[in-house]
């Protein structure tokens, strides 16, 4: 039986390496395997994301000659490193499910035969994901799973360009011990999180950075994102009153909370959303004016014009047809700028050498979509410029308040609702 | 008992009054026929949709949709009956189970292909604001729901208890070859089975989503609920699915509050699981 396994398995990569051969030799498109929440209960996010994945591969394909200014990549004509090869986009369904993420993932790299991965949104598909793609050493980048232990786990393949857990906890940190110096009360802290990877691997980091900080969580409820009803949560933030509430939700529950928030009448001092869910486009339309000076963190601020956020954003909403780049979208696009450049400086499309090139990575702060300082990953695949800015409602639009450098307002506190 | 506590149980009765009313629809249709409803989900996410659609197009709140819902529902359910359900009842049991889990997926990337994917809600002005009673906290939205919820299963029990159309149409569940000897047409029975509970889900859509947010993959969440809620009080009993719904209503809230939202499904499945071991045939089925 193991003899036989490893002759199928030893087969399997043989044909595996011809077939990565064969796409090396007839070098007119490299496939890109796009792996997102299409259907499910995220799939508005992902169809946001899979919009930024088509904008990128456009860019490359025909190219926009201000953002060639900044970026090698967007000359036109397909990438100049792999003689004009254009990039084809193989779209996948993650299906909001582990298991799905998998098979698809399973799919693209073996009968599809892409040479990089990018994905897959929810943290815990993420994690599925690239341990298939690092399996069959195809470079994998996920431009917008936080959870902290994805680059844990030694993997040779996996590269991360948004901030993480523990990048905006410290921001979090920073930005309540800020507020308590200039008057606020903030003695108790409720997290409030939804709990697969994203929600309990953040929670996590936030509680251990906190503790390290002097800050006392006070509560700390977990729920399932799929719950038809939220009003016991919302009693039980309500009996114990915390200062502050963070919450680290998907779509349909931050919906809900916000919903039955003002259904049971209530409301903290400083409310703190983890992006996600309220980010969404689709929530901020929806309910924005019923969370005014509702705090949330983006990677995502608009630029002056004429800088690569804004050029990008126009290329966005003509994709669109009217909904701009907003957190989840323009990390996504940052992200597939990143392997694009660095696929087209491998000059290859064998996937050992894309993966050395995404290593030597080297963007700078003008040539960035999202708002980080850069991208340079470290051993562990882990951009080390990767940045956040705190963003508040004001009337039905997340504006930037924080920190000062990024601020286009001023923060408005208390938190007012509805 | 805690102010705090008695909202929870109140919060928890509003709740199941909405899971009986989306719940009754589907035990309508397995106690007359037999079958599996397994686009039921799918069916109150339509319903959502119309109330969707009726207000952004028209500027109408539940007044105008529920009973637009009601009709629009009630006519798929009809089309489902005459275009699938009643070819599939001939087949085997995996056919008719398949047949309509194949509907469920058809209507809901049918939502994705005409509403898209994005997350709908409507305003929460539309019913009326929320008022305080005793110290209670009522969401006017929710209480309507709840209200037409227990008016619409009662109703639906009393129609096939006490009148001559139901009379004729349980005929019809009991055996059908007799029921046609006595001058009962079977099918047009069970068209009007399909079309009484597609206007009660039609219903419930319409004002599930008042207070909910609606999307094409919606009905999965609720389906489950339904399921559950249906098989606990017995399949095909709709006075069970209102027990089952108003039980598994108090219990989920008081669960989450008391012992924490995670668990709040492992303690309602536990009981779903000892009444199932107990009476297979759930609260109020016939065994």
């Amino acid at each position: 039986m193991g003899k036989l396994t490893r002759r199928v398995t030893a087969a399997g990569a043989a044909l595996l390496a011809l077939g990565v051969a064969g796409s090396a030799m007839a070098q007119d498109t490299v496939k890109i395997g796009v792996l997102y929440p299409l259907s499910g209960n995220a799939a508005s996010a992902g169809n946001y994301s899979k919009m930024a994945m088509e904008v990128g591969a456009d860019i490359v394909n025909t190219g926009d000659p201000e953002l060639a200014k900044f970026l090698a990549v967007a000359k036109g004509g397909g990438l100049s490193g792999l003689k004009g090869a254009k990039i084809q986009l193989v779209i996948a369904d993650n299906q909001g499910t582990p298991a799905a993420g998998q098979n698809q993932t399973l799919r693209l790299i073996t009968q599809e035969k892409v040479v990089a991965m990018i994905g897959a949104y929810q943290s815990g598909i993420t994690l599925t994901a690239s341990a298939i793609s690092e399996k069959y050493g195809i470079p994998f980048l996920t431009p917008e799973s936080v959870a902290a232990d994805l680059t844990e786990r030694g993997f040779k393949f996996f590269f991360r360009t948004t901030p993480v857990a523990a990048d905006f906890a410290r921001a979090y940190s920073t930005f309540l011990k800020e507020q308590k110096a200039a008057g606020q009360k903030v003695n108790a802290i409720a997290l409030v999180h939804e709990n697969t990877e994203y929600g309990n691997s953040v929670s996590n980091v936030i509680a251990d950075v906190f503790g390290k900080d002097g800050l006392s969580i006070s509560q700390k409820i977990s729920y399932s994102a799929n719950s038809t009803d939220v009003q016991p949560q919302v009693l039980q933030l309500k009996e114990k009153n915390p200062d502050v509430v963070i919450f680290i939700s998907y779509t349909s529950d931050a919906i809900l909370y916000t919903k039955t928030m003002k259904e049971l009448n209530w409301k903290p001092a400083i409310l703190i959303a983890d992006d996600a869910g309220f980010n969404d486009p689709a929530y901020v339309k929806s309910m924005g004016s019923q969370v005014e000076g509702l705090i949330s963190r983006t990677s995502f601020a608009l630029g002056k014009p004429g800088s690569v956020s804004a050029i990008c954003d126009a290329l966005y909403k003509k994709k669109s047809g009217g909904d701009g780049l907003d957190d989840t979208s323009g990390r996504g696009l940052q992200g597939f700028l990143v392997l694009a450049d660095a696929i087209n400086r491998a000059g290859s499309t064998d996937p050992a050498k894309i993966r050395d090139a995404l290593m030597a990575t080297d963007l700078k702060k003008d040539q960035m979509v999202a708002g980080y300082n850069g991208v340079k990953f470290d051993a562990k695949g882990q951009n080390t410029l990767a940045s956040s800015i705190a963003t508040q409602m004001r009337g039905g639009q997340y504006v930037a308040v924080w920190p000062k450098a990024n601020a286009t307002a001023d923060l408005v506190l208390p938190y007012k609702g509805w | 008992m805690s102010m705090t506590l008695l909202q929870v149980v109140v919060s928890g009765l509003l709740l199941g009054a909405v899971y009986a009313l989306f719940s009754s629809g589907l035990t309508l249709i397995w106690g007359m026929m037999n079958v599996v409803n397994f686009a039921h989900g799918d069916f109150v996410m339509l319903g959502m949709y119309t109330a969707v659609v009726i207000w952004t197009a028209l500027g109408g709140g539940p007044w105008a949709s529920t009973p637009l819902a009601a009709i629009a529902i009630a006519t798929l359910g009809v089309a489902s009956y005459f275009f699938l359900v009643r070819h599939i009842m001939r087949g085997p049991m995996l056919a008719q189970i398949l047949g309509t889990f194949g509907l469920a997926l058809f209507l809901r990337y049918a939502a994705f292909w005409v509403f898209g994917a994005n997350f709908k809600t409507l305003p929460d002005t539309l019913v009326g604001h929320s008022f305080v009673l005793a110290g209670i906290r009522f969401e006017g939205s929710r209480v309507l729901a709840g209200a037409v919820g227990l008016g619409v299963t009662l109703a639906l029990h009393l129609i096939l208890t006490r009148t001559a159309i139901g009379s004729r149409m349980l005929a019809v569940s009991e055996d059908a070859t007799a029921a046609q000897l006595m001058g009962i047409r079977p099918q047009r029975m069970q068209a009007l089975a399909w079309a009484l509970a597609g206007a009660a889900t039609g219903i419930a859509g319409a004002l599930i989503a008042t207070f909910f947010y609606t999307s094409p993959t919606v009905g999965e969440t609720l389906a489950i609920v339904a399921f559950v809620t249906v098989s606990f009080g017995g399949f095909g009993s709709v006075l069970g699915a209102l027990v089952a719904g108003l039980v598994i209503g108090v219990v989920e809230s008081l669960s989450a509050y008391l012992i924490g939202p995670v668990y709040k499904d492992v303690v309602v499945y536990v009981m779903f699981v000892l009444v199932l071991w107990f009476r297979p045939q759930g609260l109020m089925g016939k065994s």
